[in-house]
């Protein structure tokens, strides 16, 4: 038996370091980043992360900050309730639209047509329930449908014939927009019914005050609540979890955050209906894309897509699914554009509004170059962007400086997107 | 102790695949066992990625015999090889970057608890996988990108081991890594063999293949040119009949004598 003399000498020798090995991955590894346990041991990983260019937010939620700080010494009225809440209502139909992009972006392609399907979805929903007379629910079920499916015609363009999405979706960005040209006729104009269902999804406030502390609260506690008991479960699993303290350090300032934002509403005209919704699409998205598995071919097709397709996902199918998100959600942000100037016009999705939706999502930290980002970046670029239109719009600014400005901060973020991968990849973890 | 099965895992018997013009591989046996490993070696364009690829599924054989486990079968695309229990782990490591190494190891089989993944269970097993295969690295939950060469291909080596394969194909694993990366590889290698499974190691690395392998067989020109013991057979020899500097007939029969003793 020759094969024993080969092995024989192997076996032993190696099953003696082997359970050491073991061993010492379970318990102090000198090459491991090992977490220390507590409060301390989150602080540093904290300074490790920002040592190793893994910046998250941070750089968005600081300048937020800076416009803050800039426009409120320039106006008094930059910081009141009534601006910010105005902001916030206004900033959710873009908002709505970047939270498509988000999707898109994860895949490392680009949707040019969103600002034009936006128009579409409005238009349809204009013809539909004021020329045509169909019940309000319906149209909007249409509409947001159209949506829908031109990104899905986009996607199977891109996925399925193979053409890049940047060209699919230019096309799009013509299409659409003289498709919405035809449908709304000579006139150009539709009004929408002033009291109607896609008027009230901007025109609505929650009037009594406590539908803004509830929601601040059911949001608190369900965070707590859910980081609470996924932390047992992994101690219960013996896998690591997150120190007690970290939970509620996350929690005491997601509290702060909530119960401002909840007063500053309830100071105006209370919780506006189109932010409550904002708030739930951005929960669900994010839901979507971190916990089930569609989620995980997302940033899978993101990450290597020759990697996705040996693992056995469907490439094509999650594709077109993307993009017929980015569809739905831009006719979605297009139903809120509609309704908070109660019309569909010429003018609708055309502009800075496609600029402004990819901007967005950009700003708020997703990652032009695929696999990295979440939807909740689509809530900060968008407050940023919102809050530079607002704040020059005080100031008596024109729009000439404002897309400037507007410019000027999204190349900043793709500096420092550019300049964080650079450290990153130094720090091994590009 | 290894212990190795009569009835070979994966045995080709006459096994050839044309390309138009070109015969990539002409009459090829190979025989691999459970608890063995068996280096491909040869040059480049001798047939060794066309002949993980015909037992992989991607190119299916145009003469010859596949037995499995001593059943002919008829492996004609990827997922009759991955039925049968033939995991291949390829040069191109196919890992997402972005994802950690838990999304890696689960990625398109990822375990749910009502529609929602269920990423404890996930991250239960993937370190109970690599604590039995003692695999180290910082930690499940750090982007693959952050890992060293030789850590991704062991990842990738893992995942290829939660399908609960018999035979296990590691097509140039230590290509473009380091010392210490390759022997983090080796000893998984090791490990495999340990554990049962039948692997067939492709390699350029003649080092390598000594290190771990126990038969290495020699393709040249699409052709079989030698099935050696590791132990017994010098690297010469090997290397000449690589490079066909060697009397075929000669090697092929000490390769014989070598199966017959056995």
């Amino acid at each position: 038996m020759s094969l024993d003399k080969t092995s024989a000498p192997v076996g032993p020798a190696d099953d003696a370091p082997a359970p050491a090995a073991g061993a010492a991955t379970v318990a102090v590894d000198p090459r491991l980043v090992v977490r220390e346990q507590g409060f301390a041991g989150y602080l540093s990983e904290f300074k490790r992360k920002m040592r190793g260019g893994d910046l998250g937010s941070i750089p968005v939620v600081v300048g937020l900050i800076i416009i803050w700080a800039i426009f409120t010494s320039l106006n008094s009225n930059f910081l009141t309730a009534g601006n910010l809440s105005d902001i916030s209502v206004a900033m959710v139909g873009t908002g709505m639209i970047a939270v498509g992009i988000v999707f898109v972006l994860l895949l490392g392609e680009i949707d040019l047509s969103v600002g034009s399907v936006s128009g579409v979805a409005g238009a349809v929903f204009a013809v539909l329930a004021v020329t045509h007379g169909m019940a309000e629910w319906l149209a909007l079920i249409l509409a947001i449908l159209t949506g829908a499916a031109a990104g899905a015609l986009h996607g199977f363009f891109f996925a399925r014939v193979g053409v890049p999405a940047f060209a699919v979706t230019l096309a799009g960005l013509l299409f659409w927009n003289g498709f919405m040209l035809q449908i709304l006729g000579d006139n150009g104009t539709i009004n929408l019914d002033s009291e109607g269902l896609v008027a009230k999804l901007t025109g609505y406030y929650f009037s009594d005050v406590a539908a803004a502390y509830a929601l601040a609260v059911i949001a608190v506690a369900g965070f707590f609540l859910s980081s609470f008991f996924d932390n047992r479960r992994r101690a219960a699993a013996g896998v690591p979890s997150r120190p007690l303290s970290e939970i509620i350090v996350r929690t005491a300032l997601l509290a702060v955050l909530a119960f401002a934002a909840a007063i500053m509403f309830n100071q105006y005209k209370g919780l506006p209906l189109a932010v409550l919704i904002f708030l739930v699409v951005l929960v669900v998205t994010d839901f979507v894309l971190r916990r089930t598995s569609f989620g995980r071919k997302v940033f899978a097709l993101g990450g290597s897509v020759e990697a996705s397709r040996r693992a056995g996902i469907s490439v094509i199918g999650v594709r077109v699914a993307v993009f017929s998100i980015a569809g739905t959600f831009a006719a979605i942000g297009g139903l809120f554009i509609a309704s908070k100037i109660t019309s569909a016009n010429q003018g609708a999705g055309a502009g800075e509004l496609l600029m402004n939706a990819i901007a967005a999502a950009v700003i708020g930290g997703t990652s032009l170059f695929g696999g990295r980002g979440r939807t909740w970046n689509a809530l900060l670029g968008v407050l940023v962007i919102t809050s530079i239109q607002y704040g020059l719009a005080l100031q008596g600014i024109a729009s000439p400086i404002q897309y400037m400005i507007t410019g000027g901060v999204l190349l900043a973020t793709v500096v420092i997107d550019a300049v964080t991968r650079k450290t990153q990849k130094t720090a091994g973890r590009a | 102790m290894v212990y190795v099965t009569a009835t070979p895992v994966l045995a080709l018997r006459g096994v050839s695949k044309r390309f138009g013009a070109v015969q990539a591989l002409t009459d090829v046996e190979l025989e691999v066992h459970a608890g063995q490993v068996v280096a491909l070696v040869g040059d480049n364009g001798a047939g060794k990625s066309t002949l993980v690829k015909t037992i992989a599924g991607v190119h299916p054989i145009d003469d010859g015999v596949i037995e499995w486990e001593g059943r002919s079968v008829a492996i004609n695309k990827p997922h009759d090889a991955q039925e049968l229990g033939v995991a291949t782990v390829y040069q191109d490591l196919a890992l997402c970057d972005n994802l950690d190494v838990v999304g890696n190891l689960y990625l398109g089989r990822e375990l749910r608890s009502w529609g929602v993944l269920n990423e404890v269970e996930m991250e239960r097993r993937a370190r109970e996988l690599l604590t039995t295969l003692s695999i180290r690295i910082p930690s499940v939950r750090i982007p693959i990108a952050s890992l060293s060469g030789g850590q991704r291909q062991t990842v990738a080596i893992a995942r290829s081991m939660l399908g609960e394969p018999k035979l296990v194909i590691l097509d140039e694993p230590t290509a473009a890594l380091g010392v210490e990366q390759t022997a983090q590889v080796l000893d998984l290698v090791e490990r495999l063999r340990e554990r049962g499974y039948a692997v067939i190691l492709v390699s350029h690395n003649m080092e390598d293949v000594r290190a771990v392998a126990d038969k290495v067989a020699v393709l040249r020109l699409g052709r079989n040119n030698g099935f050696f013991d590791v132990a017994t057979t010098s690297q010469e020899d090997i290397i000449s009949a690589i490079t066909g500097a060697t009397d075929n007939a000669v090697t092929r029969r000490a390769a014989r004598n070598v199966e017959v003793k056995k």
